[in-house]
């Protein structure tokens, strides 16, 4: 179905619907878990049981005597380099000697039926010796290394100012972060085709090149023998960065020479990604009596679990952030991510700064509370602004409207009493709150949150734009996760081309990187490369048009569906104007460069930021510990709404996740163990949890940024969090210094 | 494993022969009739992206072994609608932003289908109850709801 209907066009600043809707609704579009090929085998995984133990040996014959398996894999089998990872290449792709968390791959088996991988699996026989498993992120760091490189996976101080510097007023606190999962629905899936040698992997991932660079690698492989096509993704929030099932899939095919397709069940999945690090903080400000932040202090332990995945890149987010969207002329701030037993840690939505700002904004209410200054006018008082100068010692050269956004947010409307309808209430269908015992609560949080990649790294994109009788067509390797990147990509190509029949080509590594769908990074670099193609295409139509009527094709724009003569007459639709020969360019984005930090943690190391406030109201009954989150009032920093429906997705979307973080998400994990890996005990918002969001658009175009806007994705759920917990601190009294927020930490 | 059952899927009936008899109705629908509307994502019953009717009862494929289900109507997201001509729930999904990684969709426009059959003008408090056994991890269920509403209004137009 088109989505362009009648006179109204699906140009930038309207709500265009998604090109992808239509089948995700019918249920006809293929998601990654959808694709089979004929001869197909599946393939499935065999996991360590122990956080941490010797392998003495792997017996894997009787698995291969199960009827209707065909291959049976372990580290021996695996033909070029046996790790892999996105910063350090520390992770096996199949543990050898030792196993070093719960769930890591020790085997794989490719079979004729799910049922017979799984009766496959459940004969292999590994001996283990178990051993201590090193469980506590602190301890960690100073213990007997349990990788050979080492338990510390990055260590980070940042010095800036005058460390000795005081305030009058001085409070300090530790708070904790809980492990939170990002419960994308669309669970791993791939299918590897294999092909003389060569392999074609269909795969829902976030960064289809640098899945390839890992897969090549590990397959012994060039990189031109591996094509990644992306499948159907079916949400990712960082869990689909890192490999999974990736190289197992492709080496099952290898190894078989048949389609093979793998798919993790929950449980799996669970240890299948990394997850959010848990996280301990200790923060002390410095202020003056009327409010003003003198100094802030800081220390934070990350736990990354048992390979390093992003974890490095994690703890540079969290102290970077640690200041929160603040002023602060001083700062000593100090921050290690440790190797542990437990699960390995990485990407989450907020990458670090989610738990930079719990504690942040927890000490900001703290201040407040000691300076007797109300929380909204202490956030004012120290709100930062363009020109002021970071921790880091980058200026803050985005547009900052920390200020407007605190403002626009407080100007939002209250929601009405607690209504009737006993669903409404904390606990919803379990109706176990009575009315006359729940207490209202008012919070707030307001947030930072670094856009694109950090530290030096080029994550550019690339995309190419083909016009040809109206028609244009765009290639990238963007991977479209649900954020809606494939409807924004249309949109450039309607506004900036005048064409309404905008096809997009399947995204795959046939073009360049785009670099990943993290970091709330593709509009701005997807979106920078696909409106740079489209620009240098208009050029040349404009050009040509030009030329066959002798003007100056500076003369020249585009007006509607038409080519125009801005200081004429001439009229010609693009469509005719396009005839003839195809104009094609490709346009590679990059943004401006940034710097690695020095030792006291100076450095332009970030490329842009954005901001965003939330109040939150909550209902909570204090005798049985249980929340209903009432409303959430955002207003955001986006630079230009280049899709509001999209835009006010993704708030949403985004805010949900937070709350999930603030009163019910947690993997819990005892002794290195995951005690809670399936949707009946990990606890995600539902419809009866989702509380009503109101929202502001704050526009104010970035300069920066090509298209004027900025990335989205992230900031909802950075401060909601927080500003969820202050209100239930409001509405029990209570200090609640970790996250999740349990019942028994309101009740008991 | 040699075994033979037929399931009436959408008004059509299908020989299911050669099947494990352990095989949830999910995985037939999906494996052996090539139907995967219907997804997947927890094999509990909690997230519902596996919603079909089973005699016009909305249920979580996923807990239903495929056996089982001989002799009912089986009807999945198929029978709803098509990329050409939704429904008028899946239209309003489309146009109120109610999707976008799509993988709950499905189920979702099942529930909702399952409701307003049954409830054509529902309260708010109601509708959220309704569809509560449906996770959605990407849109914090705010567009949803007005694709519920919207729904309801066309219904009612």
């Amino acid at each position: 179905m088109s989505t362009a209907t009648g006179t109204r066009r699906d140009v930038l600043g309207t709500s265009a619907l998604r090109p992808d809707g239509w089948q995700k609704v019918a249920g006809s579009f293929d998601f990654s878990s959808d694709l089979f090929a004929d001869g197909m085998l599946w393939g499935a995984t065999l996991r360590s049981p122990h956080p941490y133990a010797r392998i003495r040996s792997i017996d894997t014959s009787a698995a291969l005597a199960v009827p209707g398996v065909a291959a049976v894999v372990t580290a021996d089998d695996v033909p070029g380099k046996p790790t892999y990872g996105l910063i350090h290449q520390d992770q096996p792709v199949f543990a050898r000697d030792v196993v070093r968390y719960m769930g890591e791959p020790v085997a794989a088996v490719a079979a004729d039926h799910p049922e017979t991988c799984r009766r496959a699996l459940a004969a292999i026989t590994v001996e283990y010796e178990v051993l201590q498993p090193v469980v506590d992120a602190a301890t960690a760091l100073d213990a007997p290394a349990i990788h050979p490189d080492g338990n510390v996976l990055r260590h980070q101080r940042i010095v800036h100012g005058d460390p000795d510097a005081t305030g009058d007023v001085v409070v300090e606190g530790d708070y904790e972060i809980g492990m939170q999962d990002q419960a994308f629905l669309g669970l791993e899936a791939a299918l590897a085709l294999p092909d003389a040698g060569s392999v074609t992997l269909h795969i829902a991932t976030q960064w289809l090149h640098e899945d390839r660079t890992q897969i090549a690698a590990c397959l012994g492989l060039p990189e031109d023998r591996v094509r990644l096509v992306l499948g159907g993704v079916g949400g990712a929030f960082g869990a689909r960065e890192d490999i999974s099932l990736q190289v197992h899939t492709c080496l099952l095919a290898l190894v078989t020479g048949r389609p093979v397709k793998m798919q993790y069940g929950r449980e799996e999945s669970f240890f299948g990604h990394v997850h959010r690090h848990p996280a301990r903080i200790w923060m002390r400000h410095h202020a003056t009596r009327d409010g003003r932040i003198v100094k802030v202090e800081a220390r934070f332990v990350m736990d990354g679990g048992a390979y390093a995945s992003t974890s490095p890149a994690v703890l540079i987010n969290a102290v970077t952030h640690a200041q929160g969207p603040y002023r602060c002329d001083n700062a000593v701030v100090e921050g290690w991510a440790a190797r542990t037993n437990n699960p390995p840690c990485g990407a989450m939505r907020g990458f670090g700064v989610v738990q930079a700002c719990f504690a942040h904004e927890s000490q900001i209410d703290r201040l407040a509370a000691a300076c007797g200054i109300d929380p909204v006018e202490i956030r004012l008082r120290n709100a930062m602004r363009t020109g002021d100068l970071m921790i880091t010692g980058q200026v803050m050269d985005s547009v900052a409207p920390v200020e407007r956004c605190i403002r626009e947010t407080a100007a939002l409307p209250m929601p009405q009493d607690a209504d009737d309808d006993p669903l409404s209430r904390p606990g919803g269908s379990g109706l176990t709150a009575d009315r006359r015992h729940v207490v209202r609560g008012v919070g707030w949080g307001v947030s930072i949150k670094n856009l694109m990649y950090s530290e030096g790294f080029d994550d550019h994109a690339s995309a190419r734009c083909t016009l040809q009788a109206g028609r244009v067509s765009l290639k990238f390797a963007t991977a479209e996760v649900g954020q809606g990147f494939v409807t924004l990509a249309r949109q450039i190509a309607a506004t900036l081309l005048g064409s309404d029949d905008v096809v997009l080509e399947p995204m795959d590594t046939d073009i360049g990187s785009a670099g990943s769908t993290s970091a709330s990074r593709q509009t701005w670099m997807s979106g920078g490369a696909v409106d740079g193609a489209c620009r240098m295409v208009r050029e040349r139509l404009f050009e040509r048009v030009a030329s066959a009527h002798g003007l100056d094709p500076l003369r020249l724009a585009i007006d509607g569906t038409d080519v125009v003569d801005t200081m004429g007459d001439l009229r010609v639709p693009v469509a005719e104007a396009s005839a003839g020969e195809a104009i094609s360019h490709t346009f590679e984005h990059h943004h401006r460069p940034t710097e690695e930090l020095d030792e006291k943690g100076q450095g332009r190391c970030h490329v842009a930021f954005a901001f965003v406030a939330h109040r939150a109201v909550v209902d909570v009954d204090p005798e049985l510990g249980i929340v209903k989150v009432v409303q959430i009032a955002t207003a955001q920093d986006i630079g230009r709404a280049l899709n509001p429906l999209s835009v006010i997705g993704q708030i949403e979307g985004g805010i949900a996740q937070g709350l999930g973080l603030a009163v019910m998400e947690e993997i819990i994990v005892e002794d290195g163990k995951v005690r809670n890996p399936s949707f009946t005990d990990y606890l995600l918002p539902t419809a009866l949890d989702a509380p009503e969001v109101l929202a502001t658009l704050i526009e104010e175009p970035e300069p920066m940024a090509p298209l004027g806007a900025k990335g989205v994705g992230e900031p909802p759920c950075v401060s909601s969090t927080p500003a969820i917990v202050a209100a239930i601190r409001d509405a029990t009294g209570r200090a609640l210094s970790r996250v999740p927020v349990r019942p028994q930490d309101i009740c008991l | 494993m040699a075994e033979h059952y037929t399931l009436r899927v959408n008004g059509a009936s299908h020989d299911v022969r050669d099947a494990w008899l352990g095989e949830s109705l999910l995985y037939v629908l999906r494996e052996r009739l090539g139907l995967y509307g219907t997804k997947g994502a927890c094999e509990q019953g909690e997230c519902g992206s596996c919603t079909v009717f089973l005699d016009g009862a909305a249920v979580c494929s996923c807990l239903v072994l495929a056996a089982s289900a001989e002799g009912c109507d089986v009807t999945t997201i198929e029978h709803i609608g098509s990329d050409d001509e939704p429904s008028d729930v899946q239209r309003a999904f489309v146009e109120q932003g109610g999707v976008q990684c799509g993988f709950c969709t499905p189920g979702l426009v099942m529930a909702v289908h399952a409701l307003l059959d049954a409830n054509p003008s529902p309260t708010r408090p109601e509708i959220r109850e309704a569809i509560s056994g449906n996770l959605c991890r990407c849109t914090g269920y705010g567009r949803i709801f007005e694709a519920v509403d919207a729904a309801i209004r066309e219904r009612g137009a």
